[in-house]
């Protein structure tokens, strides 16, 4: 599957898919320090974000998310890409933080809304991201 | 598509100094994300990136002091990660503790007050006035500044609100824009009993309920009691904005934007309406904790920060009773301009006699504070109540300020019902 998208952030990833039925906080929702996902009332509470390409509507709740996902990536348990369901200014601001400070691109990508809600729930997914648009393979 | 003034486009392009064009790339890119036309100048910022969530934030405060940068507009601080006044309370450890305060000086270098505190609006030089653009962060004083002074701002966080600062603006967009200030939902308070509005606790209780209902929509509060206090509006957004994300809200005839229904809804008619029963506010108080019996550990008051009037009134409670249980710490989360006024005022020497303990410039449940063995806490605030149990592990329990004093001296969780019902 072929998706043409937004980009929100700039960046090129690749990993398996984690599609995350609701949305999630990463302050307070996930492990800075290994990207576990710790929200006991999660439903992928115990699943690792590190190094897969997360899909969630929002990011829902603190707005320090934007400071734990940049200390994310730059720890190196960061997400591979984030599809999101509609523009999240938090999750923006912490890749391009990372990238600013880091040199690391984490890509930020907007699906519609129709393209969110077929994404397969296992695949591999590889995102290229560009300042024209966002191209997303899913295998 | 973004359009800038001339003197935007020069701070982009280094014509002001490299701190303010590090800035604007921040700012330029977020109202880019969010679909902003242009950029709005604001009057001043509440900044929550000084509170330690790793090495990314402290590398990136001070990025900023090495490219010269200043804060451009009068800038406060909410919490760090340390009692700086009495910094033995704070149990955090090097190199964590050491990173913590290099990111709290980091702060202060780039000019901004170092008030350490969630609830600068409790101080009248930091309040903005009615109508006035503002970039505040944290949760808590972005739903006050918006919803009871009737500033504008939009739920800003780490990294943007640094850079608001440093550039003087702000994405315009969000809650900036008079549209998305209209009221969505409608919840007719009419029904709940004078009496039950006069425990604090029904405040927080109901902002709790409110968040669930609505989520990030801007509700509209009618029937409420004309003459509430601050504090009772401040628990409820602090809440409200802890359970759902809540950034503004109207009360009818109370704050600024909603001297009538009709105002508060801008001449349109309500998304939703729910009627708020005594049954629903007593549900959303049960919600806040998760266990509601037996022996308690601890009780912590101040969050958001402790108030001089409720100084005032735990002075009061603790002046005339018994002593405080041996077992059990009280603490109380204040800022250090809160603090020197109950200082000033006898409350705080009252709090101490007590065997209380007050901590500043931080918050119990953002860094290690509590004992060790402390398994169950009380408290009279619904964002810690929904906080603390996942942030420390502990159990909670959520009561109003006299059932926290008066379960602090059984060492029981001890409540008066009455009112409730």
């Amino acid at each position: 599957m072929e998706l043409t998208a937004r980009t929100l952030h700039e960046g090129v990833g690749a990993g398996p898919l984690l599609a995350l039925d609701e949305p999630l906080s990463l302050w307070g929702g996930t492990d800075p320090e290994t990207g576990l996902i710790i929200e006991a009332r999660h439903p992928q509470a115990g699943a690792t974000i590190t190094g897969r390409v997360i899909a969630l509507s929002s990011s829902r709740g603190s707005s320090s998310s934007a400071s734990v996902l940049a200390e994310q990536i730059r720890a190196g348990v960061g997400p591979a890409a984030i599809l999101l369901a509609e523009p999240d200014a938090i999750l923006v601001l912490g890749a391009l933080v990372a990238a600013e400070m880091y040199g690391r691109r984490t890509p930020v990508v907007e699906l519609s809304s129709i393209q969110f809600r077929d994404l397969p729930r296992a695949a591999l997914a590889s995102v290229h991201a560009t300042e024209l648009h966002a191209r997303v393979s899913l295998t | 598509m973004l359009r800038l003034t001339d003197e935007e486009q020069e701070m982009s392009a280094g014509g002001r100094g490299a701190g303010p064009a590090f800035g604007m790339k921040i700012v330029r890119k977020l109202a880019e994300t969010l679909g902003a036309s242009a950029l709005v100048p604001i009057a001043s910022v509440h900044v929550d990136g000084c509170l330690y969530h790793g090495r990314a934030g402290l590398d990136f405060a001070e990025r900023l002091v090495e490219l010269g940068a200043r804060v451009r507009v009068p800038t406060t601080l909410n919490v760090g990660s340390i009692d700086l006044l009495h910094p033995g309370l704070v149990r955090l450890e090097a190199p964590v503790r050491t990173r913590a305060l290099e990111l709290m000086r980091a702060y202060e270098k780039l000019g901004a007050s170092p008030t350490w505190t969630c609830a600068p609006y409790q101080e009248a030089r930091h309040r903005p006035e009615l109508g006035q653009h503002v970039a505040w962060a944290e949760s808590n004083a972005i739903v006050f500044v918006n919803s009871v002074v009737g500033a504008r701002t939009d739920r800003y966080g780490d990294f943007l609100d640094v850079c608001a600062a440093v550039t003087g603006r702000a994405p315009l967009a969000g809650l900036h824009l008079s549209a998305n200030r209209r009221g969505q939902v409608l919840l007719d308070c009419s029904g709940l009993p004078r009496s039950m509005l006069e425990l604090d606790a029904a405040w927080p209780a109901l902002g709790h309920l409110i968040g669930r209902a609505v989520g990030t929509r801007v509700p509209v509060l009618s029937g409420l009691p004309a003459d509430v206090g601050e504090d009772s509006l401040k628990a409820l957004g602090a809440a409200a904005a802890s359970s759902g994300g809540v950034a503004l809200f109207h009360a009818v005839g109370i704050t600024p934007e909603a001297p009538t229904e009709e105002e508060a809804f801008h001449g349109r008619s309500p998304e939703a309406t729910v009627a708020v029963s005594a049954e629903a506010l007593r549900l959303a108080r049960d919600q806040l904790s998760t266990v509601d019996s037996g022996r308690i550990d601890a009780v912590s008051l101040g969050t958001p920060h402790f108030s001089v009037g409720e100084f005032a009134t735990l002075a009061e409670l603790l002046d005339r009773g018994p002593e405080l249980h041996a077992d059990v710490e009280v603490w109380i989360s204040t800022s250090r301009h809160v603090l020197a006024k109950a200082e000033s005022l006898g409350y705080a020497e009252i709090c101490r006699d007590a065997g209380v303990h007050i901590l500043v410039d931080t918050c119990t449940y953002v860094t290690p504070v509590l004992a060790d063995g402390v398994q169950v806490v009380m408290t009279n605030s619904g964002k810690w109540a929904w906080y603390a149990p996942a942030n420390l592990g502990v159990q909670v329990v959520f009561g109003c300020l006299a059932d926290c004093v008066e379960s602090a001296r059984t060492g029981r969780v001890t409540r008066d019902e009455s009112r409730w019902n």
